[in-house]
């Protein structure tokens, strides 16, 4: 299957003097994470689907910075991220997709102070968008009714103000959104931000992502829906701590997208 | 005629009001220790933030019971408070109710004072019981005890007895009471007297006078002492909050200025410096005392009204983690007080005690515990940034001290020499595309 991916560089346009639509930003986490990889795929089949022509960096993409800098490495993250501008800029990129919140957010919000100005969309809004333009379709397929819970990223939701793209992408699959009792702007994180994800949690009596999948249990989900590799990661490992892995999936919106359309 | 009440008045207004001034300038001192950052963009959506937040609390709201009972009291103090304009005529002219030839409106205005009079004592009582009787988790948490928990009962108390003594003036105003207008409830509280002689009831009301005035002017001051300070200073907190993305952490200037020089080729890493050169004191990275922080941060902590709300979203808080972002805040202030007496101590100037907020206040624990997550920022009612503190006391921790937890080190030499926080090689970043 997956040689069908059409996956060109940026270097690959550039060859062939030509500007791709959009630059999709796939992350570390993308990249070299088995269970984002999966996301990764997905997302590149829907724009495969669409027929977006869109580039990777590849081997010239490197991490936006963003664990250094909440990790208080204010100077790794600069380096990181001049580094990235210098890369995009030389190729004159206008307009980025990604679908990890973190980099969504570094690349949007952080990175026009240090020379790099782009339109940064998170791949929610993007196939929204498609949707809208009518390039892409999405049917329910084997989603039709099933209950669906969408944990928001808090890099997506609070930090940016992006709630309904995947609530509207969810609906489209006619399926059954149900809204956990701390949803929206009162989400409550999964326990991966601020770096979190690469140390233990200091001491406490919970890890964060179990509080946080009781409160999606809560809404008897049959899917947990989730829109940045790490919350994917937290939740599923949640889940496999309540026993409830073979009952309850986490999935990405583009998976959901992309599976029900058999893609 | 005798003018003695006339200037016990004047001087209690003066000492009041001056002691109040003089604690207000040093507020303004020790804010102003803080960092210098530009905050003077986007007047109109700061005018609007002001307006909506502080004004209209559109934030309190957001609790619905607590918000409601809130913009009670909050409505019954603004508008009582005129009341007190014409306390201050009536003090200083010697005459009594100058306002009440305005007839049916002043008969409108003060009944509108002693209805909302009433709700406020009623709602002030339902905040005492949520702090004392029913103890919602968030008052109790361990950065409550002592102070702050008092603290927050006084008030409570000196709103209840301001209340009391507000309609029981005028339920012994023999005249006002005749006028039959706008004593819509202290008409009931009047029978109660009806033993006592006329002298006695002019007595009752005369000290019902004097304690409600001198009893503002003491929790005026009390202010300064008290969380309650955030009814003033949630109108500057609110203008001056964060107008970006809550997602953009400011980046940090100086760092900034390091590697521009270290990105461009055309200097020398290795050369010496140009004669002559002025080699700029490297500025602290971070923060690790209160200087360190902006001036807002410090504005910040000095609005914290300890409502909790902050905490009780924090996902770190939530599951046993040290970290409470209130008690950021609190240390934060209080912090500033030591060091602000400290100055006082020293005839303006500050004399190193050996102290500082990081360790001494907040520890290593509390700011490894935080997941960045906004959720405090997002829940305070007021736009205070603790996660801001938060994150320049990591700066301090990671540029100076190099004192991060060992796996957050080694993701950054990851992140160094293979640009990801994993130790996977940069070249194979493609391919998962063949897999
Ligand atoms: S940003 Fe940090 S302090 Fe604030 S709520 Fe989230 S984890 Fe708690
Ligand atoms: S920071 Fe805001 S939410 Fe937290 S206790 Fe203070 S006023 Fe309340």
């Amino acid at each position: 299957m997956s040689e069908l991916l059409k996956v060109p560089t940026m270097a690959e346009f550039m060859a062939a003097g030509k500007q791709p639509e959009v630059l999709f930003w796939v992350g570390c986490a993308g990249s070299f994470d088995d269970r984002a990889k999966k996301i990764t795929k997905a997302f590149v089949k829907l724009l495969n689907k669409a027929n977006v022509e869109f580039a990777v960096l590849g081997t010239e993409e490197s991490c936006t910075g963003d664990p250094a800098k909440r990790s208080g490495n204010e100077f790794l993250f600069q380096m990181q991220a001049v580094t990235n501008i210098e890369v995009m800029n030389a190729y004159e990129i206008k307009k980025i997709v990604t679908t990890c919140p973190h980099c969504f957010n570094t690349i949007k919000n952080e990175y026009p102070e240090l020379g790099g100005n782009y339109e940064v969309m998170h791949h929610t809004q993007f196939l929204k968008s498609l949707l809208a333009e009518g390039r892409l379709t999405i049917e329910g397929g084997q989603y039709k009714g099933k209950r669906i819970t969408f944990h928001d990223p808090c890099y997506l939701g609070r930090a940016n103000q992006v709630y309904e793209a995947p609530r509207d992408l969810i609906r489209k699959l006619d399926a059954e959104l149900v809204e956990m009792k701390s949803c929206k702007s009162r989400g409550l994180c999964c326990g991966a931000g601020g770096a979190q994800m690469f140390k233990e949690p200091e001491k406490g009596n919970k890890d964060v992502n179990i509080e946080r999948t009781e409160q999606a249990l809560e809404t008897k989900p049959q899917i947990i829906a989730a829109g940045c590799p790490f919350c994917n990661t937290m939740m599923t490992d949640g889940v496999k701590n309540k026993e409830k892995e073979n009952d309850i999936a986490v999935m990405d919106i583009a998976e959901l997208i992309a599976n029900a359309q058999d893609l | 005629m005798d003018y003695l009440p006339q200037i016990l008045f004047a001087i209690a207004l003066i000492a009041g009001i001056g002691y109040f001034a003089r604690n207000v300038k040093k507020l303004m001192r020790n804010i102003k220790l803080g960092r210098d950052v530009d905050v003077s963009d986007n007047k109109s959506q700061r005018w609007k933030n002001m307006t909506m937040i502080a004004l209209g609390q559109s934030k309190m709201v957001k609790r619905p019971i607590a918000g409601l009972l809130h913009v009670i009291v909050y409505v019954g103090f603004v508008v009582i408070n005129i009341e007190v304009l014409e306390i201050i005529i009536d003090g200083l002219t010697g005459k009594h109710r100058i306002f009440s030839s305005a007839g049916a409106i002043y008969g409108f205005l003060i009944g509108t004072f002693e209805i909302l009079a009433v709700l406020v004592f009623v709602s002030v009582i339902v905040f005492w019981l949520r702090r004392n009787v029913i103890k919602l988790k968030r008052f109790l948490s361990s950065e409550m005890k002592g102070w702050p928990k008092n603290d927050g009962n006084m008030i409570l108390y000196f709103e209840m007895v301001l209340m009391t003594l507000f309609l029981v003036m005028n339920a012994t105003d023999l005249k006002f009471q005749a006028m039959d207008s706008g004593n819509i409830i202290s008409q009931h509280i009047t029978p109660w007297f009806s033993n006592f002689s006329e002298h006695s009831i002019h007595l009752i009301e005369r000290t019902a006078w004097w304690l409600h005035i001198l009893g503002i002017l003491i929790f005026l001051n009390y202010l300064y002492f008290s969380k309650h300070l955030h009814i003033l200073l949630a109108f500057p907190n609110t203008y001056y909050g964060k107008l970006t993305p809550k997602g953009q952490f400011e980046n940090n200037e100086a760092v900034t200025k390091e590697v521009k020089m270290m990105m461009d080729p055309n200097v020398d890493p290795f050369a010496a410096p140009p004669e002559g050169a002025e080699t700029a004191v490297p500025a602290k990275f971070g923060a690790s005392d209160v200087k360190d922080l902006s001036w807002v941060n410090l504005l910040n902590a000095y609005t914290c009204t300890e409502c909790g709300r902050c905490t009780s979203e924090c996902p770190a808080n939530q599951t046993g983690k040290k970290l409470s972002p209130r008690k950021i805040m609190m240390d934060t202030r209080d912090r500033l007080e030591e060091v602000g007496k400290n100055i006082d101590a020293n005839k303006g100037e500050f004399k190193d005690d050996g102290k500082q907020l990081l360790g001494d206040y907040i520890t290593n624990e509390e700011l490894w515990a935080c997941t960045s997550c906004n959720a405090c920022v997002e829940a305070c009612p007021v736009s205070i940034d603790p996660l801001n503190i938060i994150m320049q006391m990591r700066q301090y921790l990671v540029m100076e001290q190099s004192a991060a937890p060992m796996e957050l080190n080694n993701m950054m030499t990851n992140i160094e020499n293979n640009g990801a926080p994993w130790p996977y090689n940069q070249m194979d970043r493609l391919n998962w595309k063949d897999e």
